[in-house]
């Protein structure tokens, strides 16, 4: 009688096999430590927070700098662990002889390379909702210490209604979610990035080089085409540009804080727009690295 | 070159054809929605150096014009005018899309560096301080000039120049043009049409005009008729010696106001004339 459990067909993909990896690559992360920038930026969120008050500042201007700088300051964090982390990922695996144990099993290479970056974005995803809930719980703790003091320092002026309105806007304007998701969206195409640049590069350091010239190429590529369209330069300058344009992400784009820190809302189907588009790099860049890790010796 | 990396690059190509195109437009509505207007110049990079460059080409935009502008405050703080009006540049270039920021530079200006200017203890000659104060009005105006450019979308800041025409240059018919141009927003507060008219009745030659609008104005309802209304019309209605039958008939609420005021006659508010009643 045979007792072995019934041998179940191999699957071409699985994705099953594509979460075990993500979660092992999630917890190998984290077993990195790379939450311990989490302090650093509740310090920073609660600095600024405190310093324009000392500053004696109007509540717009408070408000103001702790969102640009909570923003900015988890734009930069998430863009850092993006590329650091992604473009340790592959080498590592090698290093540890963990990319051959996983690949003599029978686990097709594009289940590993989406295993490897779902973990990813699983990272990135838990470190800015953690961000956004600091973000959040800080704004909250502004609002109501200003709220309290205008209506303590109005009691009798009769616009304190408006004045209380303009302290709403001010302290949660309607844009911060999309911002907040395109800032998501940017580094999940730039983890990807990293990742397509880690299956052909030779070492860590040149990933890193790399990944982040490529994320300022593509920071000034939509102000150089705009000069290209305005300026009207030479045939060089231009197919120089078109190059560019053509192999670069246009990473402005995503760029939707700076604005809507300022007073500016980006209507829905922009932002569908944005996402969609960085939705469609994520694809494109992970077929890349696809193609090219699939090829690679090992 | 190898067989993946031809495919690699044949992929990256097409998907980059096709993304162009794409990406353009959405700039161009992006641009449309007043999203990336910044102008990030040499003279820029030369101003905030290029860390600070760097990091606003990075997409830190926002918090470099942060740090300006809050060294822009402490050189405030610490009166130098010219400093602070250099940093407040650099901020308002940074961030087009910050009203706070127009407002508050152009304000600065127009009205403390101004009056710091004209009371300067170090310089003994008055004509040459009335001539700076000159000089930071005008800086002011091109302030609010430039931030109108950069956000013609909205009313505010054409209310802010048209509060600098009437209360500092004096020129009522600049103001009156752009109180109207504020009026004529959808969002903008009722106060800017009364305000355009109120100006408009200083203006030589368009006293009729001015008659006409807040005699329409007066017409809506007792809500409009609030002190300054009611003084204008009155004094228009003897330079225009409009005849007593056609004389707009006050109700004994408005009498009671008009008696609280004091005797205004044609005195622009910039000299104490007038109370302008910015009332939602």
């Amino acid at each position: 009688m045979n007792t072995l459990p019934a041998k179940t067909p191999h699957r071409i993909f699985s994705f099953a096999r594509i979460w075990a990896i993500s979660g092992n690559t999630l917890l190998e992360l984290v077993r990195l430590k790379v939450f311990y920038f989490l302090l650093i930026f509740a310090l920073l969120i609660i600095g600024s927070a405190g310093f324009t008050e000392i500053l004696n500042m109007p509540f717009q201007n408070q408000f103001q700098i702790l969102e640009d700088v909570s923003l900015g300051a988890m734009s930069i964090f998430t863009i850092l662990l993006a590329t650091l982390a992604t473009a340790n990922m592959l080498p590592k695996d090698v290093e540890d002889r963990t990319l051959y144990t996983l690949l003599a099993k029978p686990v097709p290479r594009f289940e590993y390379l989406m295993g490897k970056l779902l973990g990813m974005f699983l990272l990135l995803l838990v470190s800015t909702l953690i961000m956004s809930a600091m973000f959040i719980a800080a704004l909250y703790a502004k609002y109501h210490s200003v709220a309290s003091a205008t209506i303590q320092q109005y009691s009798h002026a009769p616009d304190l209604p408006s004045i209380l309105k303009d302290l709403d806007a001010h302290a949660f304007p309607v844009g911060l979610v999309p911002c907040i998701i395109a800032i998501y969206i940017k580094v999940l195409l730039l983890a990807t990035l990293t990742l397509l640049i880690s299956t052909f590069s030779s070492s860590y350091i040149f990933t890193v080089f790399i990944s982040f010239t490529c994320y300022f190429i593509g920071s000034i590529e939509g102000m150089a085409r705009d000069y290209m369209l305005t300026q009207n330069p030479g045939q060089g300058v231009r197919l120089f540009v078109l190059l560019v344009s053509l192999v670069f992400p246009d990473l402005r784009l995503f760029d939707l804080v700076d604005d809507t820190v300022a007073g500016n809302y980006i209507a829905t189907a922009l932002f569908l727009k944005t996402v969609g588009l960085g939705f469609a790099y994520v694809f494109v860049y992970s077929l890349v690295a696809y193609v090219i890790f699939s090829f690679k010796e090992l | 070159m190898k067989k993946q990396h031809f495919i690699a690059l044949l992929i990256v190509i097409l998907f980059g054809t096709a993304k162009l195109n794409f990406e353009q437009r959405l700039s161009e509505a992006n641009r449309a929605a007043f999203f990336h207007g910044a102008k990030l110049d040499l003279s820029l990079r030369q101003q905030i150096g290029q860390a600070g460059f760097l990091a606003a080409l990075g997409g830190f935009r926002s918090v470099v014009a942060d740090f300006l502008w809050i060294e822009g405050h402490i050189a405030w703080e610490q009166t130098r005018w010219g400093r602070m009006a250099l940093l407040f540049n650099d901020a308002t270039t940074l961030q087009p899309r910050n009203l706070m920021f127009w407002d508050i530079s152009a304000w600065q200006l127009g009205w403390n560096a101004s009056i710091a200017a004209l009371n300067d203890v170090h310089q003994p000659d008055k004509a040459r301080r009335i001539e700076t104060q000159h000089q930071y009005w005008k800086a002011a105006e091109d302030v609010y000039l430039r931030g109108i450019q950069n956000n013609p979308d909205y009313y505010y800041l054409y209310e802010m120049l048209a509060d600098l025409y009437r209360d500092k240059f004096q020129d009522h018919l600049k103001a009156f043009e752009y109180y109207d141009k504020a009026a004529r927003f959808p969002n903008a507060p009722i106060y800017e049409k009364r305000m355009a008219a109120y100006q408009l009745s200083y203006v030589p030659d368009r006293e009729k005009e001015a008659y006409g609008l807040l005699l329409k104005y007066f017409n809506m309802g007792e809500k409009e008729h609030l002190p300054e209304l009611l003084t204008r019309l009155q004094y228009l209605e003897n330079k225009l010696n409009v005849p007593a039958s056609q004389r707009v008939q006050l109700t004994p609420e408005d009498l009671q106001e008009l008696k609280n005021l004091p005797n205004r006659e044609n005195i622009s508010p910039a000299q104490g004339g007038g109370n302008p009643d910015k009332k939602p």
